[in-house]
């Protein structure tokens, strides 16, 4: 059997559960709404557009500050690699930094950017940018010594070698750093939203929750593991699995 | 006999963790003349790869000098090719790109795919022209490899065990083509092996390496007629006699291994 054919079985059997759950009443409708509540909920939420402006504006807030997070990223991670100063100070300090949740800076954002956009974004690029330098690092480190042995031979050195060797070499781990940049700004940005002003799908998450509208919270929920799904298997991990097979890491 | 490459009084010390002293390469001294095929054949250990890449550039000597073509080398540079164990293609080019990479700088796009499909053409894989490393096999690669050197039309090609892990197969075959590529290019050829067979059966000259520390400890010329499989006498009397020479090298090898496993 196929994988797709068996993932929608499993899925198809998981909802029949719920909705035989809510139709015997094993738990309340106000603790765990029937699935077609949470149909209905979507429906109307798109019917009347605000789940299409929260998409859009979510979306905006993500694709902005995953631009800047992987620009940042990109240029400290060249930076660490190429300077050994700059990896023994920045480079602790960014370990460290990668390790909280960049949630946790959302109060201080608020405070600098005003409580809008701006904190928002802040906090998705600080979810983004250091696993991307880290990888960045990491890739660069870590090109065959052969490869640049070999551009060396053939009269390549410094800024040629870096661009047009050293650079390439080390797209896997940048494509992988991009995928885990998504990853976490999508995270961050969801955090972000729930703590913030709207439009936004945290935002409508929280609005649901404030009003007892649980068929919304759920449907809301829903949308966000769909599209960290479909972006994380359709997108990144495609390409992650050509760079790999192109670049002789997986056959 | 024009003298294209001088190797003097090389010496090559390393200093370990423990700060002991290492002695690779000993007063190394060889001449080798313009379109000469040379092997430099030794155990493993003996600083024959160490010596092909202070030739490249690539390793610096702790004393002594190299001379190619008049010029004292100092770094990499495109007169002096190398061909590695290793095919070291990048995987992000095709094959085409991969040839045309040393030429970028010295002649326009089409002149270099042109010279790119001259060399490929040379190595029979003129067909594989577009296709990226990962499609071809090991042998494909490495030919490859030896079109992307000869393309920069170096003074001298350097080859660092470049068939050693390839199927016996596949080696002999390349054997073949790399021996008519020399007589069709008259290159300057210095091919570092730990195959006896393979040094006889290619080279004009073969220097036997010694190791611990390493030193030339016999310079062989080899004066039977090519093609050589034809030669069997000959060739095996000679395979004796190199195997004679080595056999103390490779007891001290066998005996230093033993003495650091029952230090240990």
């Amino acid at each position: 059997m196929k994988p797709a054919v068996k993932r929608l079985i499993f899925f198809a059997a998981l909802i029949l559960f719920w909705g035989l759950g809510s139709h015997f009443e094993l738990w309340h409708e106000t603790i765990l709404p029937s699935p077609f509540s949470v149909w209905n909920a979507l429906i109307a939420g798109f019917a009347d557009l605000t789940l299409v402006y929260d998409l859009v504006a979510s979306f905006r807030r993500l694709l902005i500050g995953l631009a800047v997070s992987l620009l940042i990223g990109t240029a400290l991670g060249i930076l660490l690699a190429r300077s050994k100063t700059a990896d023994d100070t920045i480079g602790s300090m960014v370990l460290a930094l990668q390790s909280v949740p960049s949630i946790i800076w959302l109060p201080l954002a608020m405070m600098w950017f005003g409580l809008g956009e701006g904190a928002i974004i802040f906090v998705v690029i600080l979810g983004g940018t250091f696993v991307m330098t880290l990888n960045v690092r990491t890739g660069i480190k870590n090109v065959n010594p052969l490869y640049i042995k070999a551009a060396r031979t053939m009269g390549s050195n410094g800024i040629d070698l870096f661009w047009k060797v050293i650079i390439p070499a080390s797209i896997p781990y940048l494509v992988t750093g991009a995928r885990l940049a998504w990853a976490f700004a999508w995270r961050a940005l969801m955090a972000g939203e729930l703590l913030s002003a709207g439009p936004g799908l945290g935002y409508t998450l929280r609005y649901a929750s404030d009003f007892g509208n649980m068929a919304l919270v759920i449907g809301v929920m829903i949308i966000i593991g769909v599209v960290g799904a479909v972006v994380d298997q359709l997108i990144f991990q495609r390409i992650e699995k050509n760079v790999l097979k192109r670049w002789g890491l997986e056959s | 006999m024009h003298l294209f490459i001088e190797i003097q009084h090389i010496d090559k010390i390393y200093t370990d963790k423990d700060n002991n002293a290492n002695t690779v390469l000993e007063d190394i001294n060889l001449e080798i003349p313009k379109g000469q095929f040379v092997s430099i054949l030794g155990p493993s250990g003996c600083g024959k790869s160490t010596l092909l890449s202070m030739i490249a550039g690539l390793t610096s000597a702790s004393s002594g000098d190299i001379v190619v073509d008049g010029a004292t080398v100092q770094k990499p540079g495109k007169d002096r090719g190398m061909v590695f164990q290793e095919a070291a293609l990048f995987p992000w080019m095709t094959v085409t790109e991969n040839v045309i990479f040393p030429l970028r700088k010295d002649m326009n796009k089409k002149q270099a795919v042109e010279r790119a499909r001259h060399f490929l053409q040379m190595v029979q894989l003129s067909n594989y022209a577009g296709h990226y490393p990962h499609e071809l096999s090991g042998g494909m690669q490495q030919r490859v490899s030896i079109a992307r050197s000869l393309a920069m039309d170096p003074a001298v090609l350097l080859m660092d065990e470049p068939f050693g892990a390839l199927d016996e197969q596949t080696r002999s075959r390349l054997h073949g083509q790399l021996e008519k590529i020399w007589i069709d290019t008259q290159k300057t050829i210095v091919f570092v092996t730990h195959s006896i067979q393979e040094s006889i059966k290619l080279s004009d000259r073969i220097v036997v390496m010694g190791t611990q520390p390493g030193t030339v400890i016999a310079d062989i010329n080899v004066d039977i007629p090519r093609p050589r499989d034809a030669q069997k006498q000959q060739v095996t009397a000679l395979e004796e006699r190199i195997m004679g020479l080595l056999k103390g090298e490779i007891d001290k090898v066998i005996h230093e291994e033993l003495a650091y496993e029952a230090r240990r």
